[in-house]
């Protein structure tokens, strides 16, 4: 009998009484249906909280605060998506405030050194963001892949205010994740950290050191 | 799934007394004053001369036909449909939150389930049944409060004695640090592991010490030995006594230091 | 290397946990790093969970745990469904050991030299990185706690804070003395170094290992919590990710995901979520430009069908490795996490651990606690952690007549000695009048009670036994 024979038998023989399925009640995890303005601030607030950093631009004034951004880091260069439209518009914006443009357009096997070494930060759209506990939903794609996110030192993330869920249960259920999931889906909440040096806060350990979040309203 | 509410009876006309065997050998007062305070307050109590052990010791040691054969003799002490008092939180758990599970698919599970229900521990009973008003008649003084883990978490009575205490207006209550961490009797684990027993006391004791109390009281016996026999040995200035000699004593007039 | 032959002992030994306790209590060094860290940890899990109904949110969450293992089978089915669906490979394994095999099976396979890791438990439970050094694979903790452990060739003292027992200084020489890096107290300087230390690792490795935090059968998900990164780097970096995980963590849906994860964090850390979540459904699929081209998850039972078969023992189960109980436990605060001896320390491990190694090994780990139910009191899902202790510590015995002793090892602490000693305590407790005779004989002659009296008297004063009994003074009141 395989090993996984073995293990179903016993689970499915059990020597114990019958067990009870019991209800479950949800409604602990609900809170007030807060208004855009009071999400914004709430997930402002978690993520300040965390050395997360935000910026409140408009459709037309983001690039400025962008490329803002990028100078006082002394970014030699930024990430960016080839068909997302933030991609697209940062390319076809023409700017000489920003950085060089690398675009996430081959396999990590063939540019893997440059991307851990020479990549200063990286700027990815977000699938909106919960209120509650400060994070952002992150859906890699083809266009904008997993490593995109993590690596570079600083991560920007675009995300519409209109995209803040209250609650990651609200969130779950607005986006029906129990419907199916991709590779690879994740809530970033701030710049990497740690604590296991004597319960001292230090940033940047393996992802990203800086989060900067450009809400767009 | 959650511990249901607690809902008091209302004030009884008789109750029955369940001392506890460390309140038998050590500290009978504490017995006594108890009674007293019942008395005083109109109520009728009655101490079954049967009663021995709660069977708490072999319980925890994991002798569950011992616990079950004493505590079994418990059973038929308290005929009478009246509230059962304990000084003790401790001994009131074991008959509270654990005679149900000890006597479980037994001929006397429904009887000891009925006796669960009717245990109160005494200074809980004294506050939330009899409504008592304590008026102090003993000189100031500084006290401290040591809430037992039992009386805390199984028979969820911390706030009651600060509220006793609270009543009595030339008592000064004071607050050590971590209140609710264990003072590490826990029974036969102080006999067990004695050394991580006499670290936690060591600690508790510079607790109570640290607030400038020179006195503690407490609900339970056990945490009394504890604390006040490591108090002692190392000359520590402080002592303690149960809570219900405390109360008793200081609404007789019965003098302070 | 033999399929049956166990791993080279290196064990610790369980059973002295006496000396081992001792030595931690008279260790300043422990008692001040675990004293400081536990208060802060207490207090940030109380902050992050004000404004909550916590009491109805652990019953959520103890109801959810309750109804997954209700299906526990079948749920398992489901997932193993799921996730061979979306392409990741499921193993099963029995023990520890088979599980190790499985992980090397799958690094040969692809000729593998370096495993990099995540934070994992069960990996610990399983000792896969000894096991595999063994084989000759090199495998490298990623998680900073982890890492530091690993260089000073320690197990983790705390299943969420593996350094907790090691100050900033330490680890200064500790990481200079191993691996170059200036002598420094400067917290940022050494995570830093860490960092770049680990990233060439990541970038070479042929491996990642992960542990899980929930895998969700209804997507066929595996979820992993974090803060570092490293737990993301370990599962997208390396082109092989094996996930490891107990047979137990599987939950039905991602709506139970959202009540676990509300509980998790704040309860291990006082954090209201982790910086990431992560939530991995396959390998790379053809299209894609990043992620491991294969993904595996091994499902390890070792022990833990054994616990199943118990209606009170399955509550052991439903754990999802907070640490909150060690956090608020007097015994683990003053004794540390490696005084235990074992992969899982403080209250889950004196209740999980004897299913695992035996009650004959874990002798002393039932009886380690004061039972003052700080524990149970901040279980997010309402484990009954002093109920539970009581049943080992009647298993130790051997049982009783209503309930047969069944944990492996049981009967471990049994002594004809201590066996008597009860039986006649419950003969002069259950005889009303030999009692009575006994304790006021006892009264009479307390002058002869001696003053030393065993463990007790080394550090305290004896009881007193009063001049008269209660049950005499009742008498004479007539009461």
């Amino acid at each position: 009998m395989s090993s996984r024979e073995t293990i179903l038998q016993r689970l499915r023989n059990r020597t114990g009484g019958e067990l009870t399925v019991p209800e479950c009640d949800f409604s602990v995890l609900e809170r007030p249906d807060w208004s855009t303005t009071e999400r914004v601030e709430r997930f402002e607030k978690m993520i300040e909280s965390v050395h997360g950093e935000v910026h409140h631009c408009t459709e037309d004034s983001w690039m400025d605060r962008l490329a803002e951004i990028l100078a006082s880091r002394g970014a030699r260069n930024l990430l960016v998506a080839k068909a997302h439209e933030i991609g697209q518009s940062l390319r076809s914006a023409g700017r000489n405030d920003l950085p060089e443009l690398l675009i996430y357009d081959e396999p990590i096997e063939s540019w893997q050194a440059h991307l851990f070494n020479e990549v200063d930060a990286s700027i990815t759209s977000t699938r909106g963001g919960i209120a509650e506990t400060g994070s952002l939903i992150l859906w890699p794609t083809v266009d904008e892949p997993r490593l995109m996110s993590l690596v570079a030192p600083v991560h920007i993330a675009i995300l519409k205010a209109t995209e803040l869920y209250t609650t990651f249960h609200e969130a779950m259920k607005a986006q029906n994740w129990s419907s199916g999931m991709p590779t690879n889906a994740l809530l970033i909440s701030g710049p990497s950290k740690t604590a296991d040096i004597e319960q001292t806060l230090a940033y940047g350990v393996h992802g990203p050191k800086e989060l900067i979040v450009l809400i767009i309203e | 799934m959650s511990d249901p509410i607690k809902v008091y009876p209302s004030k009884p006309a008789k109750v029955y007394f369940y001392g506890t065997c460390l309140v038998d050998m050590f500290y009978p007062d504490a017995g006594v004053a108890g009674v007293e305070l019942l008395e005083r307050e109109g109520i009728q109590v009655l101490f079954p001369q049967n009663q021995t052990c709660c069977g708490q010791p072999a319980y925890t040691s994991g002798y569950h036909d011992e616990a079950r054969a004493v505590a079994k003799a418990q059973l038929d002490l308290f005929p009478e449909d009246w509230p059962i008092v304990v000084p003790s939180g401790s001994c009131g758990g074991m008959m509270h939150k654990h005679y149900p599970a000890l006597f479980k698919d037994t001929t006397d599970e429904v009887k000891a389930a009925g006796i669960a229900g009717r245990v109160w521990e005494l200074t809980d009973f004294l506050l939330n049944v009899c409504h008592i008003k304590l008026e102090d008649l003993g000189e100031p003084t500084t006290v401290a409060m040591h809430t037992s883990c039992s009386a805390r978490r199984e028979m969820g009575v911390a706030e009651v004695g600060p509220k006793l205490l609270g009543q009595l207006k030339n008592v000064n209550l004071v607050e050590q640090v971590r209140p609710e961490e264990c003072c590490g009797f826990g029974g036969t684990f102080a006999i067990r592991h004695p050394e991580i027993s006499g670290a936690m006391v060591s600690e508790k004791v510079d607790a109570l010490v640290e607030t400038g109390t020179k006195q503690f009281v407490t609900t339970d016996c056990g945490c009394l030995v504890n604390i006040a026999g490591y108090a002692e040995k190392n000359h520590k200035p402080v002592e303690g006594q149960h809570i219900l000699s405390f109360l008793w004593a200081r609404t007789q007039g019965k003098g302070e230091q | 290397m033999s399929e049956t032959a166990e791993h080279t002992d290196h064990h610790i030994d369980v059973k002295q946990f006496h000396p081992r306790a001792q030595a931690a209590i008279h260790n300043p060094k422990i008692r001040k790093n675990f004293r400081s860290a536990m208060d802060g940890l207490m207090a940030k899990r109380k902050a992050a969970f004000e404004g909550w109904d916590l009491e109805t949110l652990r019953d959520l969450g103890a109801n959810v745990r309750l109804r997954a293992l209700a299906n526990l089978p079948d749920l398992l089915e489901q997932l193993e469904k799921k996730l061979t669906e979306n392409g990741i490979r499921v193993h099963w394994a029995v023990d520890g050991d088979e599980a190790c095999r499985i992980v090397r099976d799958i690094c040969k396979a692809r000729d593998a030299r370096t495993v990099i890791k995540g934070k994992s438990m069960v990996s610990e439970e399983m000792e896969l990185n000894h096991y595999l050094e063994e084989q000759g694979i090199e495998a490298l903790e990623s998680d900073l706690g982890e890492y530091i452990v690993q260089l000073a060739g320690e197990t983790p003292s705390h299943i969420i804070m593996p350094a907790i027992h090691k100050n900033t200084g330490e680890i200064s020489e500790l990481m200079h003395e191993k691996t170059g890096t200036d002598l420094s107290n400067d917290v940022e300087y050494l995570t830093a170094s860490a960092r770049q230390q680990l990233r060439k690792k990541f970038m070479n490795a042929d491996v990642g290992v992960s542990g899980v935090n929930f895998a969700v059968a209804e997507t066929g998900t595996l979820c992993l919590v974090e803060n570092e990164g490293n737990g993301r780097m370990t599962t997208t970096v390396p082109p092989c990710h094996i996930a490891v995980t107990g047979i137990e963590k599987v939950v039905p849906s991602m709506e139970d995901v959202s009540a676990l994860l509300a509980l998790l964090t704040r309860s291990a850390t006082g954090q209201h979520i982790t910086t990431y979540f992560n939530m991995i459904s396959g390998p790379r699929k053809a299209e894609e430009l990043d992620g491991p081209e294969e993904v595996h998850l091994v499902l390890v039972d070792n022990g833990r069908s054994s616990i199943y078969q118990d209606d009170e023992l399955l509550d052991t189960l439903r754990c999802i490795r907070c640490g909150a109980c060690m956090n608020h436990c007097p015994v683990y605060t003053r004794i540390g996490g490696h005084a235990y001896g074992t992969t899982y320390p403080g209250p889950i491990g004196k209740i999980l651990m004897p299913h695992l190694i035996g009650l004959d090994e874990g002798r002393h780990l039932p009886s380690a606690s004061s039972l003052c139910g700080a524990c149970g009191e901040v279980c997010p899902v309402k484990i009954p952690i002093p109920d539970l202790l009581v049943r080992l510590r009647q298993e130790s015995v051997d049982g009783d007549k209503l309930h047969p002793a069944k944990v492996r090892g049981h009967g471990a602490k049994r002594s004809a000695i201590e066996a008597m000693i009860w039986k006649g305590w419950a003969w002069m407790h259950a005889s009303p009048g030999v009692y009575r005779l006994g304790t006021a004989a006892a009264s009479k002659l307390r002058a002869l009670q001696p003053a030393s009296a065993g463990a007790w008297t080394n550090c305290r004063t004896a009881p007193k036994l009063a001049a008269k009994t209660l049950h005499q003074r009742m008498k004479e009141r007539d009461q």
